[in-house]
C-alpha cells in the first residue's frame, strides 16, 4: 500500500516561486495562465500487514505534525493501492 | 551568567555565538549537542543560525524533534531565557515556542547584508539595555526570513508589545516589517538578524552586543 501527501501553501500565504513561474509562462507565450501555486508531494510506502484505516490515520497524523506546517500550509492525504 | 549554545548538525553560527558571549560579553559559555536531553546548569540558551539538519522538509522542521528541544521547551516554560537567531528563530516557530512562520524571501534571493533595526520595545530581557526607537545595525543572512502570521496573531503581537525589532527598510517581505518577536512570557525571543555577528568594531558594528548585555542585565536582576 502507498500513501501520497500533497502539501501546498495556504491561499493566504504569498508564493513568490509560483508567481515567478506564472510570469515566466506568460513570457513564453501562455497569456491565459493567470496564476500558479507551487507545492510538493510525498510518496510513502506502507509495509504489508498494516490495515488501510490505520494507515490513513497514521499518515494524517504525520502530515499534520511533520510534513506540513499548519501555520502556512494545507495538505491532502491519498491512500493508493 | 552561564550561556549554552545549542549545536545541531548543520548549525554554522554556533562558534560566532560562542565567541560573542564568551569573548565580547566575557561570560562563561558552553556548547550543548543536539542529542543531549538536558541543558546542564546554564542560565540562558542560544539557538544559533545555520541549516539544522540541512533545512530538509522546511527550515527547523526536523530540528524541532531533536532531544535537546524537549529540554529547551521545559527550560522556556520554567522561565529560562531562550534566544533564537536566524535558523534558531525558524526552529522556535516550528517548535511552537513562538507564533507564526518564516517563509521564502519575497524576492526569492538569499540576502546577506547589513540591515537597520528599530527597537520596538525595551520591556524584555533581550532589549532592556536599548532605548525604544533606537536604531541597531547588524547583518542578515537568510533565504527564508519573511515573517508570516495571520492578521489576528499580528494584532495580538502588537497589542501585547511583543514585537522586539522591526526592519528599517524591509528586505524580505516580512509582514508589518517584523524582524524579531517575543513569547507571551517575554523570556523567549526569535530574530532573523544576527546580533552575534555585530559585537565588536572589527565586525563593522557592535550594536548586537546590546541584546547580550540586556540578557546579562536580566540575569543580574533575577
Amino acid at each position: 500500500m502507498k500513501a501520497r501527501v500533497f502539501v501546498s501553501l495556504k491561499s493566504t500565504v504569498l508564493d513568490p516561486q509560483g508567481q515567478t513561474v506564472r510570469a515566466a509562462l506568460n513570457g513564453l507565450g501562455y497569456p491565459g495562465i493567470s496564476d500558479v501555486r507551487q507545492g510538493k508531494f510525498f510518496d510513502i510506502a506502507i509495509a504489508g500487514g498494516v490495515a488501510r484505516e490505520q494507515a490513513r490515520k497514521d499518515v494524517e497524523t504525520i502530515a499534520h505534525e511533520v510534513l506540513a506546517n499548519p501555520v502556512i500550509e494545507e495538505y491532502r492525504v491519498e491512500i493508493l493501492d | 551568567m552561564r550561556f549554552g549554545v545549542i549545536v545541531f548538525p548543520g548549525s554554522n553560527c554556533d562558534h560566532d555565538a560562542f565567541y560573542a558571549v564568551g569573548t565580547n560579553l566575557g561570560q562563561p559559555v558552553e556548547y550543548i549537542w543536539h542529542d543531549s536531553s538536558t541543558l546542564g546548569s546554564v542560565d540562558a540558551v542560544i539557538l544559533p543560525g545555520g541549516f539544522a539538519y540541512g533545512d530538509y522538509l522546511r527550515c527547523g522542521a526536523i530540528a524541532k524533534f531533536s532531544p535537546v528541544m524537549k529540554a529547551v521547551r521545559q527550560f522556556a516554560s520554567d522561565g529560562g531565557l531562550v534566544l533564537g537567531v536566524c535558523n534558531g528563530f525558524q526552529i522556535l516557530v516550528e517548535a511552537g515556542l513562538l507564533p507564526g512562520a518564516l517563509i521564502r524571501n519575497r524576492g526569492l534571493k538569499f540576502i546577506c547584508r547589513e540591515v537597520r533595526l528599530t527597537v520596538e520595545t525595551t520591556n524584555s530581557p533581550f532589549t532592556s539595555a536599548a532605548r525604544k526607537g533606537q536604531t541597531l545595525r547588524m547583518p542578515i543572512a537568510h533565504g527564508e526570513g519573511c515573517y508570516f502570521a495571520d492578521e489576528r496573531t499580528l494584532d495580538e503581537l502588537e497589542a501585547e508589545d511583543r514585537i522586539a525589532f522591526r526592519y528599517d527598510g524591509n528586505p524580505n517581505g516580512s509582514l508589518r516589517d517584523i524582524a524579531g518577536i517575543l513569547s507571551r512570557e517575554r523570556n523567549v525571543m526569535g530574530m532573523m538578524p544576527h546580533p552575534e555577528r555585530a559585537t565588536e568594531p572589527l565586525m563593522g558594528s557592535s550594536d548586537g552586543l546590546t541584546v547580550f548585555q540586556s540578557m546579562l542585565g536580566a540575569a543580574v536582576r533575577a
